[in-house]
Parts: C-alpha cells; sequence; structure tokens
C-alpha cells in the first residue's frame, strides 16, 4: 500500500506561485482525480511529486520515500507527464527498450505493454508517424512498463479516441481496485468524475477540495425546477422571499438556482400556490467545478 | 504469511535492499549504459555522423597521400593530424546525443528512470566516448590503410610506438572530443547553440587565441583541440607541424598533451553536470 503525501508543497517560479502550500493525501485503492483549470498547479505539482522540479518548500512523498529516495523509482511509480517526451525517429519499441534497460525492467515486459494499448503491429514504426493518441498510449505503455504501485497520469485521456477512453477508463479502476494508488488529472470534470472515485481540486496552486468525489460535486447548492399551475405570481413570491428565478425558453417551468426544494416548497404552501412539478437538479458538473475554481480566483483578487 | 511485528512495506523494502549485493550501484549504472546505448544506436544521425567521420577522414588522407613524392624523407608529415574536419563531425555527434534529449524531452523520461542527475548524464559521456573511440579507430585505420595503397612506395609502416599512436590515437582523440561536446550540449541544452560554440571554438577560439601577440604562445599550451593534435603528430611527422602555433616554447609531451586535453573535457563534463543537478528538468 503506497499513499502519496503532498505536506506544504509550494513552487514559485519568479514572482509565480504555481503552487502555495498543498497538503493533501492520495490513498491507494481508489482512482483520485487531480482537477484544476489549465495553469491551476496540476503539472508541477506533478513533476515535483515526480523529483524533475524541486520544491521552493515542502515535501511530496510516495509511500513515506521522495522520488529521488525510491531504489527502483519505475517499478514503484508509473508517470505519464508528457506524450511528447520522445524522440521522432525512434521507433516505439526502442523508446520503450531504452526505457526498461534504464529502469532494471525485463525486456519481456516491453512487449507485453505495447500488447496491453494495442500498439503491438506498429512497434517497430518511428514515433514521428503516430498520431496524438498513440504517442498517448505509447507514453501510457511507457507508465505502466513496471508493473508500479502507484499511477501518476497528466491528462492521459488528452488525444485519446473514444474507444481509448473507455479502454483507459477501465484501466485505471481495476488497477485502483488492485489496490493500488492512482492519480490522474484533468481539466475536463465530465470525464473525471466518471473515472475518479475521490477528487483533490485545486485552484492557482491551492487546495479547494478533497473527498469522495459525490461528497465534493453533491455538496454544492443545487438548482430547483419547478413549475407552478400560476407562474407569474409563483415567481413573484419566489423573488419576494429573495431567490433568483431563470425561464425556460418555450417551457412554463423556471429554475431557481441554490435553492432547496423544501425551501421552494414552503414558500408555495405559504401562498397557497399549486404545484404541477418540482424537483431537485444537480448542478452541471462543469457549473460546480466553476464555482469552485472562481471562489478561489476571487479569494486571491480580493 | 508469518508476521513480522513492526515491520511496515517500507522497512521490508528497506531490509531488502539492505541485503542486495553491494554491486546494486554499479549495476545501477551498467543498466544506464545499456539504455544510453539503445538510444545512441536507434536514431540515424549518430549514424550519419560516424559515416561522414570516416568519409572524411579517410578521403582527406588518401588525398593528402597522393601528393607524397617519391623519396620523401617524412611522409607521415603529410598524412598526420590533418582531421580537424571529421573531428569537428565527432563535436557535432556528440552535442547531437546530448542536445537532442533536451530537445525531445527523452531527458526528462530519463530522469524518472534514474533521479539521480549525475549517473544517468556520467552514462552517456561514456557511451558517446566509447562510441568516438571506435569510430575513431574504424576511421583512423581506413585512412591509414587507404593511404598505403595510394602511396605504395612511401615509408608508412607502422614501425614504432609514434606511428601506432599517429594511428590508433585518433580514437582516444575522438573520445575526448565527444565528451567535450556532451559537456557543451549538457549546459547549453540547445542544438544550435552548442554546435555554434564547439564550431566556434575549434576554427576560431584557438587559432586566435594562439596567434594573440606574447600571450598566444603561453595559451596555446594549454588549449585541447592542439594538444589533441600534438598527441597524434609528435615524433612521426618532422619537422613537427605543431611547431608553427607552439613556436619555440616548451611545450607538454604527447601523453601529457592527451591527459591536459581529457582533464578539459571532465572538467567541463562536472561543470555542466553540477548545472544540470541544480535545474529544475
Amino acid at each position: 500500500m503506497t499513499t502519496i503525501e503532498l505536506t506544504g508543497l509550494t513552487k514559485r517560479f519568479g514572482e509565480k506561485l504555481a503552487v502555495d502550500g498543498l497538503t493533501a493525501t492520495v490513498r491507494p485503492g481508489a482512482v483520485t482525480g487531480f482537477l484544476g483549470p489549465n495553469g491551476s498547479g496540476k503539472t508541477t505539482t506533478m513533476r515535483m511529486l515526480l523529483g524533475l522540479d524541486a520544491p521552493t518548500a515542502g515535501t511530496a512523498r510516495i509511500g513515506g520515500r521522495t522520488y529521488a529516495e525510491l531504489t527502483d523509482p519505475m517499478r514503484t511509480v508509473g508517470a505519464l507527464l508528457d506524450p511528447s517526451w520522445m524522440h521522432p525517429n525512434r521507433s516505439a519499441r526502442a523508446h520503450l527498450r531504452w526505457t526498461a534497460a534504464a529502469a532494471g525492467i525485463p525486456c519481456a515486459r516491453v512487449d507485453a505493454v505495447l500488447e496491453l494499448v494495442g500498439l503491438a503491429p506498429v512497434a517497430g514504426k518511428p514515433v514521428r508517424m503516430f498520431s496524438l493518441g498513440m504517442r498517448q498510449r505509447l507514453a501510457l505503455a511507457g507508465a505502466l512498463l513496471g508493473e508500479p504501485e502507484v499511477l501518476v497520469l497528466d491528462e492521459p485521456a488528452n488525444g485519446l479516441d473514444p474507444a481509448g477512453i473507455v479502454w483507459l477508463r477501465g484501466h485505471l479502476q481495476r488497477q485502483a481496485a488492485e489496490g493500488r494508488t492512482v492519480l490522474v488529472s484533468s481539466h475536463l470534470l465530465a470525464e473525471t468524475a466518471l473515472t475518479a472515485t475521490e477528487l483533490l481540486v485545486i485552484g492557482n496552486g491551492r487546495l479547494l477540495a478533497q473527498g469522495p468525489t459525490a461528497e465534493v460535486l453533491g455538496g454544492r447548492a443545487r438548482t430547483v425546477r419547478v413549475q407552478a399551475a400560476a407562474p407569474e405570481a409563483f415567481t413573484a413570491a419566489l423573488r419576494a422571499a429573495g431567490h433568483t428565478v431563470r425561464g425556460l425558453p418555450g417551457e412554463r417551468a423556471v429554475l431557481v438556482p441554490e435553492a432547496t426544494t423544501a425551501q421552494v416548497g414552503e414558500i408555495a404552501a405559504r401562498h397557497g400556490l399549486a404545484l404541477l412539478e418540482l424537483t431537485a437538479q444537480p448542478a452541471s458538473l462543469e457549473e460546480t467545478f466553476m464555482e469552485l475554481t472562481t471562489d478561489a480566483a476571487a479569494e486571491v483578487a480580493s | 504469511m508469518t508476521a513480522v511485528i513492526g515491520v511496515t512495506p517500507g522497512d521490508a523494502q528497506r531490509m531488502a535492499s539492505a541485503s542486495a549485493p553491494p554491486t546494486g550501484r554499479v549495476r545501477r549504472f551498467v543498466r544506464l549504459l545499456a539504455a544510453e546505448r539503445i538510444k545512441l544506436l536507434s536514431t540515424r544521425s549518430p549514424w550519419w555522423c560516424g559515416a561522414i567521420v570516416v568519409a572524411l577522414l579517410v578521403g582527406l588522407t588518401a588525398l593528402a597521400a597522393s601528393f607524397i613524392e617519391p623519396g620523401d624523407g617524412s611522409p607521415w608529415w603529410s598524412i598526420s593530424g590533418i582531421g580537424t574536419l571529421p573531428t569537428a563531425v565527432v563535436a557535432v555527434l556528440g552535442a547531437l546525443a546530448a542536445t537532442g534529449e533536451y530537445r525531445t524531452g527523452t531527458v526528462r523520461t530519463t530522469f524518472l528512470a534514474a533521479p539521480g542527475r549525475v549517473c544517468p548524464l556520467v552514462a552517456k559521456a561514456v557511451v558517446l566516448a566509447v562510441a568516438a573511440a571506435v569510430l575513431g579507430w574504424i576511421a583512423s585505420f581506413a585512412a591509414w590503410g587507404l593511404a598505403r595503397v595510394v602511396a605504395p612506395q612511401a615509408d608508412l609502416a607502422l614501425a614504432g610506438s609514434a606511428q601506432w599512436r599517429a594511428v590508433a590515437g585518433v580514437g582516444a582523440v575522438y573520445a575526448v572530443v565527444a565528451v567535450l561536446a556532451v559537456a557543451v550540449g549538457i549546459a547549453l541544452r540547445h542544438t544550435g547553440g552548442a554546435i555554434t560554440l564547439l564550431m566556434a571554438w575549434i576554427f576560431a577560439g584557438e587559432p586566435v587565441l594562439a596567434t594573440l601577440p606574447r600571450v598566444g604562445t603561453d595559451i596555446a599550451i594549454w588549449l585541447p583541440m592542439r594538444n589533441l593534435t600534438r598527441f597524434l603528430v609528435v615524433g612521426v611527422a618532422e619537422p613537427d607541424p605543431t611547431r608553427s602555433f607552439f613556436g619555440e616554447r616548451e611545450y607538454l609531451g604527447p601523453w601529457a598533451a592527451l591527459g591536459c586535453s581529457a582533464a578539459v573535457a571532465l572538467v567541463l563534463l562536472a561543470i555542466a553536470i553540477g548545472v544540470s543537478r541544480r535545474r529544475d528538468a
């Protein structure tokens, strides 16, 4: 069981704080989605975790050790940071062969992972002939070479076709089910919400939320969809109670953001108005995400 | 499973690594040598550079040999130490091998496999040195062989240690140049910059420094490329062609000259690796 622990992790590039005192834990046995808008510090965090960047302050440990302290790091941690980190004129097999040689991984694994990611038929072709999706698969093969306990993947779904995304999702969930630690970054919430059971959300280099996906996403205010027999009167009543009312084009129902069904139902009862429909609508994932991350932006601005 | 009280998986791993043979470090370094060998031989540019080096050295030597007059007392004078151009291509080969890693980002994958910066970069320098040495031997023996065919009447036998040094020494010279170029490549990370600097040094820097008034000859004694030429020509080429740039000054013997150049290359490599340790990959 190998846990990732970030403690006060900080990285400063000149004036800019890319990662600002990030403290978080990534547990084994779950796929943890690492979410944040572009430029929020996800990649920098991963680079520090993998010993590529030196932290300005704080530590990033994997099973209690820093990356540099691991004996055979690629056998403990499989990383995919950038699918362009390969020589265009080298074949897929040669790329994995030198990686395996450097990491002390038996050569037999090379063909096994090529088979696993579906690149076996083109293993001898130079990488320059590969599409972004194929490079992404090759980079993923590199991460899986050492059968690692921990997977650290930066936007692995980038460039994959739908079949590839479905395969990746299933593969990561299986890895987690086998007790491995899986940290997957993304700026796409919908995709992450399907894969990850845990979320780690950052904005401007700071931790915004951490916990089970349902909790992080579900804890936010919901929107209520309501349709009254007398829509005008009810809208007025809602506005009087301090709610916002949003009309829906072509529909008699309206949306009441940041309200619960109980609140809306109570207002209807108080005014003696009949309701034809009253449902709670979870905010869309993207809305929740925006809400989480713009809070952080506002906080920084103030 | 027998429970060992108070032993965490981390402890077990540490105990396992402690009981591993003390050659673990050596084994890891040998692994990195293998990785660097695969890297070097699995792209095309090293093969092209190698072919150009052989073609240049063989071609230039054959051309020089064709001008050897019958009865020339010192035919070695004509054919030794003429390899500045092929040597420059060896420098390009070394620089490309280092900067290509930074250009393509494969250096980061290397650092993921071996997080210490020192071992993978030293391994790269060692592999390049060995490859350049082999290349030097192939090129120089081919060139010497062709020279004997072109000038059958000239006395180009490998009669003594100086003659052997003039031919086989090319391997050592190329190895030193490769290490120097790898060091520059690691330090600058940029292909254009590294090659420009190396070419400027070989074709302009050293000649200009060596011909500075008054101090030129004092400086020339320590210049690495000149010393590599000295290493090849001293003892076989009379009058000594390096006299022209050393003047009447005392200068290093052939082996000291090689050692001096190798020391320069190793110091540069140490500086480059030191720089690389301090910066983010």
